[in-house]
């Protein structure tokens, strides 16, 4: 995106989330109109009652704390334990609970990659994402190049990701239309027989539970 | 890009329903986010949690605020006038309120760092 | 048996979750996912009346014709029951 203008790399001290992440702070670039917004309608919510300081620090901690890696300790836990990899197709959403995830009110739907089926996930009309398990999307899911293309060419759209799908393999792309989200189970590797459920955990990309991906050989 | 018709010959597609149109290469790049654009994300799942507005009703001002807008604005500037737009129909504050809010914002410094407040 | 459906061929100007490019579109019902609050009421503010949402499977031929990519493949999207045309009423 050529209008992101985030080119400061410095984290300064004050720039800590409340769990100790660094911010990518832009707090020595002038101020811009976006910001003074962010900032007086901030200040207004809190002095309406609306919202409290202490909500907006625990939303944005509890987002920090969600990324690619619980999604990758779900698909570790289906690839070594058949029921529960039956409870997550059947229910992704109180699978995910299950393993102690805060995932809000996500509806999640987990779609299973196999030796003849590629899933890919895409939001052709903004860019609704799982990310109350995997957090935030990457950059390139909310393009208009990712949005427009997948549904149409998704072959085209993963060899630029560096998956050449053979013919035999069916491709099945899920347009989160509405109010479901989706996870790809991606297929266990090869030569992956003897790992632990936490040397699977790790093998597990973000893209792999996009569709865009798949996990790391060991 | 923005494609210019006449309106009188426009088929009724909105131009963020882009399934299925031609585009180039996915750009790769990535980055994250700043501590501005974290809290626009935070302050959107309040509201929603607080019942002042939806997830849809974001959507549709972003879908309002027209292709220009997604062309030429980041992500979370994008996300902050949607907020922000929801919050005057709701009646959370006043546009008065809110310009007068911003004009003292502006008047703390030049930079987010002594703008930024403490909430 | 697969429910067969169309997409209904509307242009309503405001905020709707049906892409256009599934508009006339013949699929068959994936799965029912439940009923949710219609979104076309909750982006203007509105109480909103709870649709039925059905997730639907396309095959690439039935989206994009000749021009598909693979014909075989497939698109999933959830659509509201409000969105589609019932093919097989008459079936039973």
């Amino acid at each position: 995106m050529p209008h992101d203008h985030h080119d400061h790399d410095h984290v300064h001290p004050e720039g800590l989330s409340p769990s100790g992440h660094p911010y990518r702070t832009d707090n020595d670039a002038p101020l811009s109109y976006w910001q003074r917004m962010e900032i007086a309608v901030r200040e207004l919510l809190v002095e309406k009652g609306h919202v409290t300081p202490a909500e907006i620090a625990a939303q944005i901690d509890a987002m920090d704390a969600r990324s690619p890696a619980n999604g990758a300790a779900v698909v570790a836990r289906a690839w070594t334990d058949p029921a529960f990899k039956a409870r997550l197709l059947e229910n992704a959403s109180e699978a995910s609970r299950e393993m102690g995830f805060d995932i809000g009110p996500l509806h999640l739907i987990a779609v299973e990659n196999t030796q003849d089926t590629h899933n890919l996930i895409v939001c052709t009309l903004c860019s609704c994402y799982p990310r109350n398990l995997l957090g935030l999307p990457p950059d390139w899911y909310k393009t208009r190049a990712y949005r427009s293309r997948a549904v149409r060419e998704p072959r085209a759209v993963l060899r630029e990701f560096g998956l050449d799908l053979p013919d035999h393999v069916t491709v099945r792309v899920h347009d989160s239309t509405a109010d479901m989200r989706y996870i790809v189970l991606p297929a266990r590797a090869r030569g992956t027989d003897g790992m632990t459920e936490a040397e699977l955990t790790a093998l597990v990309t973000r893209d792999s539970m996009i569709g865009t991906g798949v996990p790391r050989q060991p | 890009m923005p494609r210019l018709m006449y309106m009188s010959d426009w088929d009724g597609r909105r131009w963020h329903d882009m399934g299925g149109q031609d585009a180039g290469p996915v750009p790769m790049d990535g980055h994250d986010f700043a501590l501005w654009e974290k809290r626009i994300d935070a302050l959107m799942v309040l509201c929603g949690q607080k019942g002042l507005f939806t997830v849809d009703g974001l959507r549709r001002a972003l879908e309002d605020m027209g292709e220009e807008a997604f062309e030429t604005m980041s992500y979370y500037e994008r996300w902050i006038a949607a907020v922000n737009q929801n919050l005057i129909e709701a009646g959370a504050y006043s546009l008065e309120e809110l310009a007068g809010r911003m004009d003292e914002v502006a008047q703390r410094g030049p930079t987010y760092g002594e703008a930024q407040g403490d909430g | 048996m697969a429910e067969r459906v169309r997409v209904r061929t509307l242009t309503p100007p405001g905020h709707v979750r049906a892409p256009w490019y599934l508009r006339g579109k013949v699929g068959v019902i994936e799965r029912p996912l439940g009923a949710f609050a219609n979104p076309e009421q909750l982006a203007y503010g509105l109480p909103a009346e709870e649709k039925p949402l059905y997730r639907v499977r396309f095959t690439m031929a039935d989206v994009w014709g000749e021009g598909a990519e693979a014909p075989n493949d497939t698109l999933d999207a959830e659509l509201y029951g409000h969105w589609l045309e019932r093919l097989d009423a008459h079936a039973a």
